[in-house]
Formats: structure tokens, sequence, C-alpha cells
């Protein structure tokens, strides 16, 4: 059976891009803090949602709702409208993280699936099994923390079924729980949304010389002849004493392509890709990337090359911890 | 730092001599009016700009000797070219094939930024919309010329296809688009 490519959509335009270069699926979220890509100028309203799932069932392709963040206390309207609405659209799943939030869909939108987020970090068989029996979740994302041994020993003790991040920004944190964001700019990826919002970056270039700033805080500065990163806390580049080094990770991409045949017999379900605040054009060349390595993964013919480098963060890519080798 | 493989290609030199000398008041109401009839026949593109929908942004070719300088305006967008330093909210600067790409979906906002062949400067959050506004509108400049042009479409199709051949610019919405 092949393999579900799980693609990101930020806007209509990348959803189609996304289901014409063969995304089985689709995953993208309301233009509103209940997701986890709460970016300017991204996202879905209501109406667009609406015939964005309609485009891709005509096509033979699904579409999965992320409402990813954790409900504000005295706010939970906000999040639950979300789940009604993804519902009303015609969503085949919703990606949700809050045992809150999924105790409420469970209990008032039986009929619609339930998967579970990256951001709620389940990471062994015992609360992937724990969120199955008591909130009926039928797929699990998991943490891009584990490796593939690990991934394997996972599915065969569950019946959930598993969805792994091959492509796309690494995040090395424990996700949902990761508050670096929070104490640079007082916005979370966990609460509002936003991981290293773009309201609080500031680039600035001087005779070649790339600073960027998060809340202030000088995190990158790159020469003129290296790549850019991105803004983010766990890949800046720290000064302590006579080092300067990338404390965290080096900012790189994940790429586990040449991965694929082993999450297959590890009993992986679905590879999705990260990148809802990518282009359209990053959509499609992703997408039809990964299409023909599982399709040539099925057919049993070797693995095309890969393409992507220059889409990587960093223009430097990493198998991340499917193999454990840094540091 | 683009891949040596992957160039963006040059601007001609003639254009940018031409953009020397030429008057930019003319040429600014030229591109107003254009750029309204773009947001009458796109309208989802201002309203995803959201709260910046009357940002001042500056559009810098950087192998041009000018810069654009566009405010949304919510709909009713204004442009003015400037061979000053121009201020804004929000500053992309980068090659006229970058700039043009982006517009037709030619290229990843993203990787040109990561291969440092587009430098943001000023309120990140505004250049972010309006880059993933322009994402999600698949416009299509010249063939917005070609309806502006009525009886004259076809010989503008035929110039702007000639000028896309010679120069390498993406002065066109590819079909299904892919990077370099």
């Amino acid at each position: 059976m092949v393999m579900e490519i799980v693609c990101p959509a930020g806007t209509p335009a990348a959803l189609r891009a996304a289901v014409k270069a063969g995304a089985h699926t689709v995953y993208c979220g309301f233009n509103d803090e209940t997701n986890a890509r709460n970016f300017p100028g991204l996202n879905f309203d209501r109406a667009e949602m609406r015939t964005g799932v309609d485009f891709a069932h005509q096509h033979g392709a699904k579409v999965l709702v992320a409402i990813n963040t954790f409900p504000r206390a005295g706010d939970e309207a906000i999040w639950h409208r979300a789940i009604h609405d993804a519902e009303a659209c015609g969503a085949d799943a919703v990606i949700l993280a809050d045992p809150g939030l999924l105790d409420h869909a469970a209990r008032h939108h039986p009929g619609l699936r339930r998967h579970l987020s990256v951001q709620a970090a389940a990471a062994n068989a015992d609360v992937i099994n724990f969120y199955a029996e008591t909130f009926g979740v039928k797929r699990v994302v998991l943490p891009r923390v584990l490796s593939v041994p690990e991934i394997a020993a996972i599915n065969a003790e569950t019946e959930v079924e598993t969805e792994v991040f091959v492509f796309g920004g690494l995040c090395v944190m424990a996700e949902g729980r990761c508050s670096l964001s929070s104490y640079a700019t007082g916005l979370s990826p966990n609460m509002n949304g936003v991981c290293s919002p773009a309201s609080h970056v500031d680039y600035s270039e001087h005779q070649g010389v790339l600073d960027a700033r998060l809340g202030g805080y000088l995190i990158h500065r790159v020469d003129k002849d290296e790549p850019a990163p991105y803004p983010t806390l766990c890949k800046g580049c720290f000064s302590a004493g006579e080092k300067t080094g990338h404390l965290f990770e080096d900012p790189v991409s994940l790429n586990a392509e040449r991965l694929i045949p082993q999450l297959q017999k590890s009993g992986v379900t679905a590879l999705k890709i990260e990148g809802r605040q990518r282009s359209k054009s990053y959509v499609a060349q992703v997408v039809r990337n990964f299409r023909t390595a599982v399709d040539a993964l099925d057919a049993g013919r070797p693995l095309p090359e890969g393409m992507l480098a220059r889409l990587s963060e960093g223009q430097a890519m990493t198998t991340g911890a499917y193999k454990k080798t840094w540091r | 730092m683009s891949d040596p493989q992957n160039q963006l290609p040059h601007c001609p030199a003639a254009l940018a001599a031409a953009l020397r000398v030429m008057p930019l008041a003319p040429l600014s109401l030229s591109l107003t009016a254009f750029s309204r009839r773009i947001a009458r026949n796109h309208p989802a593109l201002f309203q995803r700009l959201g709260a910046y929908g009357r940002t001042e942004f500056v559009l810098d070719p950087v192998d041009l000797p000018i810069v654009v300088c566009l405010n949304p305006n919510d709909g009713r967008p204004r442009i003015k070219l400037t061979r000053r330093k121009a201020q804004g909210a929000a500053r992309i600067s980068g090659p006229l094939a970058a700039l043009i790409g982006l517009v037709h979906g030619a290229f990843d906002g993203d990787a040109l930024f990561f291969s440092r062949d587009l430098v943001i400067e000023g309120d990140t959050g505004a250049a972010l919309a309006l880059r993933n506004a322009i994402d999600d509108a698949e416009l299509d400049l010249a063939q917005e010329a070609e309806t502006l042009s009525g009886p004259l479409a076809r010989p503008v199709h035929h110039l702007i296809a000639i000028a896309e051949h010679q120069t390498g610019l993406c002065l066109t919405r590819p079909e299904d688009a892919t990077i370099w």
C-alpha cells in the first residue's frame, strides 16, 4: 500500500497546488490563533476552507484542519467554533493537541475523525493508547525527537496510525512544550500559534552582513556568503566566554527522503511535509518529489535522487533524530 | 549567494539605462492605474493583507536605478517610482528577476531568503503578509497587460514573449511553476 503524503497549505492557492502535485492529503488551518501557523497573510477563512475542501474532494484528496494550539482560559469558544466549522466545511479530520479540546470534539462531534497533533508531544505507546482509548484518536503525529527503531517500537504496541515528518523545518524541542519564543517575544506557538512571530523579527543588512533580531535580541549574524536561517532561538548562534556557536541545533532542514523505506517497514502510515508558511511553489515541488518517491517504493523501483536542497533552511539538510548522530 | 547553477537572470542593462533618464511621474501613474486594475480583479489579495492594508512598502530591485513605493491603500493601491532613497514600513530588496518571479509563483520566497537573493528589512510581518497575499493571488502580469491592451493584446503578447525569451525574466505565470 502506498504511504500517504500529507502536505501543508497556508493558502487556497497552495492547497490547489498540493492536490495537483499529487498530495493524498492536505492539512491547513483557519486564519486565527487556533492553529500553530498563525502568520500574517496565511490561512483560510471559513468560505475558503469550504471551497478548498470541495476542491480536494473533487480530486480525490483529503483535508485535515489543524486546530492545534491550546485554548486560552475563558476563550474556549473560539476553539470549539473552529472544530464545529471544520466539520461543517467537510473536513476529513481535525488535528488537535489539547486534551480538553479532544474531549469536546469526542463528545460533540463524534463523527469527525480526530488526529493527535505533534503539539501533544506523544512520544510513547502508552500515552498514544491513552489518547485513543479516551478520546477516540485514530492517528498520531509523532514528535521529531524519535529514532526509526523507537518509531517501530511504538507501532508494535499501538493500533493508532502514525504520521511522521519527513521534510521541512526541524523543531529540536518537545513540541507543544517549548516556550523559548515566549521568553523573547511574549508569544508562543502553543498559545498564540506563532514561533518567532514576524511582528517581533527584525532583519538588517549592512555591507553584506545580515543581522537577525528576535524581540530585540541579536540571535544570528551571517556574513555575505553565508545562507540566512529562520530567526528562531533554538537555531540561534550564541556567544559564551570565548566560544560562539549554535547552542541547540544548526540551521538546517529535515529531509528523511532516504529513510522512507525504513519508515514504511517500521509501520508508519503517513509522511508529513512541514511548511504551511511556504509558497505554493515550494509545496508543489516538495509534494511532487515525495509522491514520486512513495510511488517508486510501492512499485519496487529505486528512489529517485532528491532535488530539494535549495529549498532548505541554511541550504543544508539533516535526517534529524531518525538517525541520532548529533552531539 | 545563489547556487551558481541556479543563478537568477540579470536585468537587461538597457532597461536600467532607460530608467536612469526616463521621467518617472507618468510611469508611476501608469503603474498605479495598472495596479488598480489588478486590485479590481483580485480583491482577495487586499483582504489577505489584513492589518497591513495601508502599509508603505518599498520594493527595491537592486539591479535597477529606481525603487517602487507601494501603498495597497485598502484596495486602491498607489505606486510611486523614485530614484531617491525611499522610506517605508517594510523594504523587500532583490534582483528584478527574483521580485517578478515571486509575483508569478516561480520561486519560493523563503528559498530566496535563505540564499540571500532576497532581503527583508523593517516590518517583517508586513513583508510576510504581502508575500503570502501575492502568492495566493496567482497573478499573471502579462495577462493583465494583454487584457488592458484591448485590440493590441496579440502584439503585446508577442512582445512579452520575446522579452521573456531574451531576458530570462519570468514575465508570465508558468502553468505549473517549477523552481529554477
